[in-house]
């Protein structure tokens, strides 16, 4: 440690590490359907994703977790984003392929990735 | 990047309680269901809640698992972790809600308190230096070096209002600044974490949650005074924070953060770690400098003052755990943040070792202001078993206790002092109508005499003196004038001992009189303990209308004291009798009394 610029370095770069473990309301919560249902379609894989796309990036604001199954099974993997003051946006059919286009336009860009929101679940 | 945090406490109190097979269990479970990339198992500092221990909280949820087995982290892995279920049963009663989690700043346990010297604790791995780090660990000590000089850095410690939170609430600004002005080629920083006092131990658990918090405070502090060289004084009773310390130390070394030439500044500071050998009187300042030089642990008299003439002679300043982790965060936050919490003369916020008789057994964090009566029927969920609050007695071996009709005062340093007791250093312990006060205050005087160093007359001999009359009061063997002697003799001892320790030993004594005097004439006038706990003042009897013969109580006894045939009224041999009580607890019929 030469100096205080590359303490702050540092701290920038581990901060992601910790930014877990505090369970304000001010967090982008990304929740994958892990029921059942969920893994079976492939929810696993998603989830994989999601993290290491959020790690890649870097996002200190943004935490991944599971959840049980919310009723709609055959549109599994099912995948849900909370984003803090936003209506929830719920992702259905989700594969490993969609996870960096949710990553990079919704919870970066802040523009719901509608194609694959359930409105649009035919498409 | 893992996508959840497992952290479980490995302070003493839940280490003690078995979190160590809990984190192996934990270990072996997501290994087991291939999670290992995903989950990280982080052993941290204590979250206040030992008595329920051992603690498991898992993020991003929050989710605050109490008693944890190594079969519950099984099914926490199962469940929660690899499914997303959160298993509502093992979670701390207060924290769900619907089903779901509450978050813990919601509960009644943490509602009320404001965590900044225990911060850290339960939040960071305490043996991971980069941990430390992430939080803005070390920032503060980079910001003094950078932006302050010493004389700025005393100024925003006397601006914030820092008192000392080993006991004597001395202003650690003027400490500081008393040192900073001494003349010396050499000074140095000391810590006091010779936490002696019985039932307190919010220091040991600073230093095994959050270790790094006070290395940069006390760099900051030799910034601060002009001193190079700190140490830390630290119990061996207290291996957990010992070993945490030293690993703390050496990664701080290796990071540059100790040594030569910090942040290229120019700054050198180094830290030695001393560990004591178990003597109270050891964490008296003058004596804790004696014991660093070597020598005998004694104290001497004061002046001349260790701002000017401490270890070896040299500029020193000494200053405790719990005060030193309250200074990065002044330093980043600034003094007026610090200012504005607290009452008018007491600022910050103090940790408190709950105790005895209360459901929440642990340690708090509140604001200062915040009344006793917020402490224990709120934060600590009231006295168990519908039994009636007492006392409180704060300060341990040189405080005093709280009755029941102050419980209103708001607790600072100020106010407990006018009341007869003083914060010493937090422990906080709960009696109910079952404790006998002259009873505790007998327990207080009997460490307080084990305790003494010696080396003064008045502690010495009068501590001894003080002890003898309150055996003659516990066995029925005083008369009324002893109570004279006894409260004479106190301020005897007050006035004439060398240090604090015997300065302060009458405390207990003086004020259980003050507020329980009652309770002292009814064992020296009528020989008895209302509270019914001093064995000889006692005796039991059975009632013999009551006694329907069923022979419990005889069963139970362990001196064959009781006779009687069956279905016929039983009598209790006083003679034989030892008091132990065990007859009153096996009957069912209420037939068997103490007097």
């Amino acid at each position: 440690m030469k100096s205080l610029d590359e303490l702050k370095a540092l701290r920038d770069k581990l901060q992601s590490e910790v930014s877990l473990r505090d369970d304000g309301d001010d967090k982008t919560k990304v929740l994958v359907g892990m029921a059942t249902c969920g893994i079976a379609a492939g929810a696993r894989p998603v989830l994989a994703e999601f993290v290491e796309q959020v790690a890649t990036r870097g996002l200190k604001n943004v935490t991944v977790s599971q959840t049980g199954c919310i009723g709609i099974c055959q549109f599994e993997p099912v995948v849900e984003v909370f984003v803090p003051g936003k209506e929830k946006v719920t992702y259905v059919n989700m594969s490993k392929e969609k996870v960096a286009r949710i990553v990079a336009d919704h919870i970066v860009g802040g523009n719901i990735v509608s194609d694959y929101t359930i409105g649009n679940r035919h498409s | 990047m893992y996508r959840s945090n497992v952290l479980v406490c490995g302070g003493t109190g839940c280490t003690a309680s078995g979190s160590t097979a809990v984190i192996e269990s934990f270990n072996e479970a997501i290994a087991a269901h291939g999670l290992e990339k995903e989950v990280r198992v982080i052993t941290t500092g204590c979250f206040g809640l030992c008595a329920n221990g051992p603690i498991v909280v898992v993020y991003p949820e929050g989710a605050f698992y109490e008693n944890v087995t190594p079969e519950a982290a099984k099914e926490i892995t199962e469940e929660h972790l690899l499914k997303g279920r959160i298993v509502t049963k093992l979670l701390l009663q207060d924290s769900t809600e619907d089903g779901g989690v509450s978050s813990l700043n919601e509960t009644q346990f943490y509602k009320k308190q404001l965590r900044v010297a225990l911060r850290n604790c339960g939040l960071i791995d305490p043996e991971n230096i980069n941990e430390y780090i992430a939080v803005d660990g070390y920032q503060a000590l980079g910001k003094v070096l950078t932006e302050y000089t010493p004389e700025r850095v005393v100024q925003e410690i006397l601006d914030s209002g820092l008192r000392g939170r080993g006991g004597a609430g001395f202003p650690t600004g003027v400490k500081w600044k008393f040192a900073a002005a001494s003349e010396g080629d050499q000074k140095y920083v000391c810590c006091n974490a010779d936490e002696g006092d019985p039932g307190a131990f919010m220091d040991r658990s600073v230093l095994e949650g959050d270790p790094h918090a006070i290395i940069e405070a006390m760099a900051i502090a030799g910034y601060a005074i002009g001193a190079n060289q700190g140490y830390i004084y630290v119990r061996a009773e207290y291996p957990i924070a010992v070993k945490r310390l030293g690993i703390a130390i050496d990664q701080a070394h290796e990071m540059g953060l100790l040594g030569k030439d910090i942040f290229g500044t120019g700054f050198d500071f180094d830290l030695e770690i001393r560990l004591g050998a178990g003597a109270f009187v050891c964490g008296e300042e003058t004596a804790l400098m004696t014991s660093i030089e070597g020598k005998r642990g004694e104290p001497r008299p004061r002046p001349p003052f260790p701002a000017h003439q401490g270890v070896f002679q040299k500029p020193t300043i000494l200053n405790n755990v719990e005060t030193l982790a309250n200074i990065p965060r002044i330093i980043m936050l600034g003094a007026e943040w610090f200012a504005s919490m607290g009452t008018e003369k007491s600022k910050g916020t103090k940790v408190f070792a709950l105790g005895g008789k209360i459901n929440n057994t642990g340690l708090v964090e509140i604001p200062m202001g915040t009344t006793l009566r917020e402490i224990v029927e709120e934060i600590g969920g009231g006295v168990p078993n519908g039994k009636k609050f007492k006392a409180a007695q704060t300060g341990g071996p040189s405080g005093g206790c709280i009755p029941a009709e102050k419980i209103d005062v708001p607790i600072d340093y100020d106010n407990l002092l006018a009341i007869g007791s003083m914060m010493g250093s937090g422990g906080l312990i709960v009696m109910d109508e079952d404790n006998c006060m002259v009873d505790i205050a007998k327990f207080f005087l009997e460490f307080t005499v084990d305790e003494s160093c010696g080396k003064c007359s008045p502690c010495r001999i009068g501590t001894r003196r003080m002890l003898e009359i309150l055996e003659r009061i516990t066995s029925g063997k005083a008369v009324m004038e002893d109570l004279d002697k006894l409260e004479t003799l106190c301020y005897h001892i007050k006035m004439n001992s060398l240090c604090g320790l015997g300065q302060t030993a009458p405390n207990p004594v003086l004020s259980t009189i003050r507020y329980f005097k009652d309770e002292y004439i009814a064992h020296i006038r009528d020989r008895k303990c209302p509270a019914g706990v001093c064995k000889d003042l006692l005796s039991y009897s059975i009632i013999e209308d009551k006694c329907i013969g069923c022979g419990m109580c005889k069963r139970v006894c362990p001196a064959d004291a009781i006779t009687g045939e069956k279905k016929e009224a039983h009598v209790i041999d006083t003679d034989k009798c030892v008091k132990c009580g065990a007859c009153v607890d096996a009957c069912k019929f209420e037939a068997v009394v103490r007097a």
